[in-house]
C-alpha cells in the first residue's frame, strides 16, 4: 500500500504546471489535486506515473466567486470549501447539493471539484450536477485558455476532453439564483460511489415550472440530462401527479444494453432506480419551493 | 526520485525530515516521528484510523502524501491533552465508553472535533454523518455517538475555571 517511486514537482503558478506537463510529456505524467482518487489507484498499483506535478500549490485555482451573473469555482477548491460558499448555494444551488453527498467528511475536506470533474468516474455525483447547472469548464494549455461546455467536456468513463499538456482551471456556473437545487443518490453501501444520483434544478413561477433541468450521474459511461423528464415538465404544473408521470420518462433516450453495468447493479436495476430517484429529486425541490429548507 | 526536505509542524512542534515523495502523511507522523498514537486501519482510506487535522482540517493521512503537508499545521490525537486534563472529547469516551479495543478511537476524536468546531450543537443524525467515514468494527455506534454528544454538552458548558474551550492547536472559535 505504498506507491511506487515518483518525481515530484510543486509549481507554483498554473503557467508553471503547464511548463512541467510539456517537459514531462514523454514519461508518464499526473497532476496531483486532492489526491483522493489518484493516490488510493497509486496505492494500490493500478496507477504508478513516473511524475506527479502537484497543484495544491496554485493559489489562482483555489476559490469561488460570484461576478456578473456566474459562479466560478477554481479547479483546485475542496468540496468542504464549496459548501462554506455562500455564492455557491446561491448560484449553484444543484451543484452545491451535489458536493454535498460525495464521499465522507475527510473525503470532502481533501477532495477537489477540478479533480472530480478531470478524474471522468462516472460513478461520482457531480457529472450529472455539473450538465444540470449548465457549467463550462476551462481548460489551460500551452496555447492559452479554450471554454469547452459540460456537454462536450466529458468523452467516456475516466476520459475528458483535457489535452496531455492541458489543464483544467476553473468551473464556471451561470447562476441559477431563485431556483433550487436538489441532488439525490443511491449509494453504493460499500463504496459510497452513485449507483444513480439525480440532480435537478426547478424554478416555478405563476404556477409554471420555469427552470426544470435534471440530470443522472452514475447510470451511463458519462454524465446524462434526463430531456424527456425536462419536456414533460417545462411550462406546466408541477406537483404529485405531474412528476410521477414526468419521472416515468427518465429513460427516455438513454440505451439499457448502455447502461453501468457491474458488481454493484444491473444495468436494468439502474434503469429502475433512475425513475425512483429522479421523482424524488424533484418532489424535494418542490417541497423545497413550497417551504424554503430553514439551513 | 530525489528526497525532499519538508516541515510538519505537529502538535505546536516545528519538525524538519526528509522524506521520499511517496512518503504517506500517516508514516511519516509514526515512524519517522514517533507520533504513533494515530493508527492505521484500512490503508484505502475507508476507516479513518488515521485522521489527523491538517490545517485545521480531519483529513485521511493514509491519504495524504508527506511532501503535500509541507509547512502544514498536524494535529494528532496526542495534541488533544493539555497537561494532565483531557479534552472534552476525550472524557466523552471515557464516560460512555465509546471504545472497545480502541483502535478507531483516535480517528474518531479526530473527526468529531472537526465536526465539533463546525457544529457545536450536532443533532445525533449529524453526528452520524459526521462520523460517516470513520469505522468502528468492536464498539457499537451507540456509544460513539452518546461520546460526541456528552462532549458536544461539556464544550457547550462555560470552562468552569474560567479558561478557554481547548481545541486541537489551541485555537477557540
Ligand atoms: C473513500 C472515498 C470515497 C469517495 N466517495 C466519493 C463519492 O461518493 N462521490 C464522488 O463523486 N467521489 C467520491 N470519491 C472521490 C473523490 O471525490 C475525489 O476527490 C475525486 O474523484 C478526485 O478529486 P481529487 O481532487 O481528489 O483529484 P486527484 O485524485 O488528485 O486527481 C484525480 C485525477 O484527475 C486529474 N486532475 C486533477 N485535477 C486536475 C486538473 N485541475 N486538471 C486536469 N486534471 C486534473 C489527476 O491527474 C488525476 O488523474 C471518494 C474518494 C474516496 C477516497
Ligand atoms: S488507514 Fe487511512 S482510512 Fe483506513
Ligand atoms: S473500539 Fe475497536 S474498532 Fe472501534
Amino acid at each position: 500500500m505504498i506507491p511506487d517511486g515518483f518525481d515530484y514537482h510543486e509549481p507554483e503558478t498554473t503557467a508553471e504546471a503547464i511548463e512541467l506537463l510539456e517537459e514531462h510529456g514523454d514519461a508518464e505524467t499526473e497532476l496531483l489535486a486532492g489526491g483522493h482518487s489518484l493516490l488510493p489507484a497509486m496505492k494500490s498499483g493500478l496507477s504508478s506515473p513516473d511524475v506527479l506535478i502537484d497543484i495544491g500549490g496554485i493559489e489562482e485555482l483555489t476559490g469561488v466567486t460570484a461576478d456578473g451573473g456566474t459562479l466560478t469555482i477554481g479547479a483546485m477548491t475542496s468540496y468542504s470549501d464549496v459548501l462554506d460558499a455562500e455564492a455557491a448555494r446561491e448560484h449553484a444551488p444543484a451543484l452545491t447539493a451535489a458536493v454535498e453527498q460525495v464521499g465522507d467528511r475527510q473525503v470532502r475536506n481533501r477532495g477537489t471539484v477540478g479533480g472530480n470533474v478531470a478524474h471522468a468516474d462516472p460513478a461520482s455525483d457531480l457529472p450529472g450536477a455539473v450538465l444540470v447547472s449548465d457549467a463550462t469548464m476551462v481548460v489551460q494549455g500551452p496555447d492559452g485558455e479554450r471554454d469547452v461546455p459540460a456537454e462536450e467536456f466529458y468523452l467516456g468513463m475516466y476520459a475528458t476532453d483535457i489535452g496531455p499538456d492541458e489543464l483544467l482551471t476553473r468551473v464556471e456556473v451561470p447562476s441559477a439564483a431563485g431556483a433550487v437545487g436538489t441532488y439525490v443518490k443511491r449509494a453504493s453501501p460499500s463504496s459510497g460511489y452513485a449507483m444513480v444520483g439525480v440532480a435537478a434544478l426547478l424554478s416555478v413561477e405563476d404556477g409554471a415550472a420555469e427552470t426544470v433541468r435534471v440530470g443522472a450521474s452514475g447510470v451511463m459511461d458519462r454524465g446524462v440530462r434526463l430531456e424527456g423528464v425536462e419536456d414533460a415538465l417545462a411550462g406546466g404544473s408541477v406537483d404529485e401527479e405531474t412528476i410521477e408521470a414526468a419521472a416515468a420518462r427518465a429513460g427516455e433516450g438513454l440505451d439499457t444494453a448502455l447502461m453501468m453495468d457491474d458488481l454493484r447493479a444491473s444495468g436494468e436495476f439502474r434503469a429502475q432506480l433512475l425513475e425512483v430517484y429522479t421523482e424524488r429529486a424533484l418532489a424535494e425541490a418542490n417541497a423545497d419551493l413550497a417551504a424554503p429548507a430553514a439551513d | 526520485m530525489t528526497d525532499h526536505e519538508i516541515t510538519l509542524t505537529v502538535n505546536g512542534t516545528d519538525h524538519e525530515l526528509s522524506v521520499e515523495p511517496r512518503t504517506l502523511l500517516v508514516h511519516a507522523l509514526r515512524d519517522e516521528l514517533g507520533y504513533t498514537g494515530t493508527n492505521v486501519g484500512c490503508e484505502t482510506t475507508t476507516c479513518g484510523a488515521c485522521t489527523v487535522h491538517m490545517d485545521g482540517e480531519a483529513v485521511k493521512s493514509c491519504t495524504v502524501l508527506a511532501v503535500q503537508a509541507d509547512g502544514e499545521r498536524i494535529e494528532t490525537v496526542e495534541g488533544l491533552e493539555s497537561g494532565d486534563d483531557y479534552h472534552p472529547i476525550q472524557e466523552g469516551f471515557r464516560e460512555e465508553h465509546g471504545l472497545q479495543c480502541g483502535y478507531c478511537t483516535p480517528g474518531m476524536m479526530m473527526t468529531a472535533t472537526d465536526l465539533l468546531r463546525e457544529n457545536p450543537d450536532p443533532s445525533r443524525e449529524e453526528i452520524r454523518e459526521g462520523l460517516e467515514g470513520n469505522l468502528c468494527r468492536c464498539t457499537g455506534y451507540q456509544n460513539i455517538v452518546n461520546a460526541v454528544e456528552n462532549a458536544a454538552a461539556e464544550l457547550d458548558e462555560p470552562v468552569a475555571d474560567g479558561g478557554e474551550v481547548r481545541w486541537p492547536g489551541g485555537e477557540g472559535e
